[in-house]
């Protein structure tokens, strides 16, 4: 009895290392935690108005092609 | 509105880093501290090459994968921004950009003590009311929000960097490279510059002795 009963012990502290787990790390994408940001057309100049947010920089990346200009 | 990106031309940068000192100017940015750089290949030998590098707003971003404290986001215009109250300057962002943008105040110290990471916001602030003096110390300006473009893009003297909506920016230089046809003494501008005859046309000498 107290031979099977080491024996049990035994195995059980023994076999405790023997289970099969993945080393392999697996990665998930974070999701931003932070503070909100407000959109660019919000607040300040534009005051909420996106179109004539939007207005402004296609007029901006317009002025950047300068054949527009010279030709 | 598209994602918004930067396209630099290698023909028209004349590396006169007039876009960095754009950006430095602009944001106010600390010794130490370069959002934009100019990297130049073949320096010195005839038919180098120059473009203009900062944060390129990746569509899949390695900086926001390796963030432990997932302090990046992106907006709606696909601009890649950090806040940086969340920030803990470990510096996996800086091993992580292929374009090497995040830029750190204390420059290369132990970790810790670098300071909280600082890289292009394509002129957007970051997570602070708009146009706010917050915004201004911890960002740079928002010009964005003001309805422009990036200061380096505007402020680019030969326009070889642009910056903007995608679509338009690929069409301006598309555009661009079918006008120029090739580079060198065929490049758009050239005979202007420098004068030389085209191809099978008489030499200046012989049109004088034609006079």
């Amino acid at each position: 009895m107290k031979k099977a009963l080491f024996l049990m012990f035994t195995a059980g502290i023994g076999l405790t290392a023997c289970g099969e787990y993945s080393q392999v790390a697996s990665y998930k994408p974070g999701s931003y935690q932070g503070k909100s940001d407000t959109r660019p057309w919000e607040g300040g100049k534009f005051a909420g108005d996106k179109a004539a947010w939007e207005a402004a920089l296609a007029s901006r990346n317009q002025n950047q092609n300068e054949y527009k200009k010279a030709n | 509105m598209a994602r918004m990106k930067f396209l630099c031309d290698a023909e028209r940068c004349i590396e006169c880093n007039g876009c960095v000192t754009a950006c430095k100017n602009e944001h106010e940015l600390p010794w130490g501290v370069n959002r934009r750089r100019v990297v130049t290949i073949n320096d010195g030998v005839p038919g180098e090459k120059s473009i203009s590098v900062s944060c390129m707003h990746c569509s899949d971003a390695p900086c926001m994968a390796v963030c432990p404290t997932d302090c990046f986001y992106k907006t709606e215009e696909g601009v890649v921004l950090h806040n940086k109250d969340a920030c803990i300057g470990c510096g996996y962002c800086f091993f992580a950009c292929p374009f090497g943008a995040p830029q750190f105040p204390n420059g290369p110290a132990a970790f810790g003590a670098r300071g909280k990471m600082d890289k292009c916001t394509f002129c957007s602030g970051g997570p602070e009311e708009n146009g706010s003096k917050e915004e201004f110390e911890k960002y740079g300006r928002n010009r964005i929000s003001e309805g422009k473009l990036p200061a380096c893009a505007e402020m680019c003297a030969t326009k070889a960097l642009l910056a903007g909506d995608a679509p338009v920016i690929s069409d301006i230089f598309r555009d661009r490279a079918l006008r120029r046809g090739k580079a060198g003494d065929a490049a758009w501008g050239w005979t202007t510059a420098y004068g030389k005859p085209e191809q099978g046309a008489p030499a200046p000498a012989a049109k004088e002795g034609a006079k």
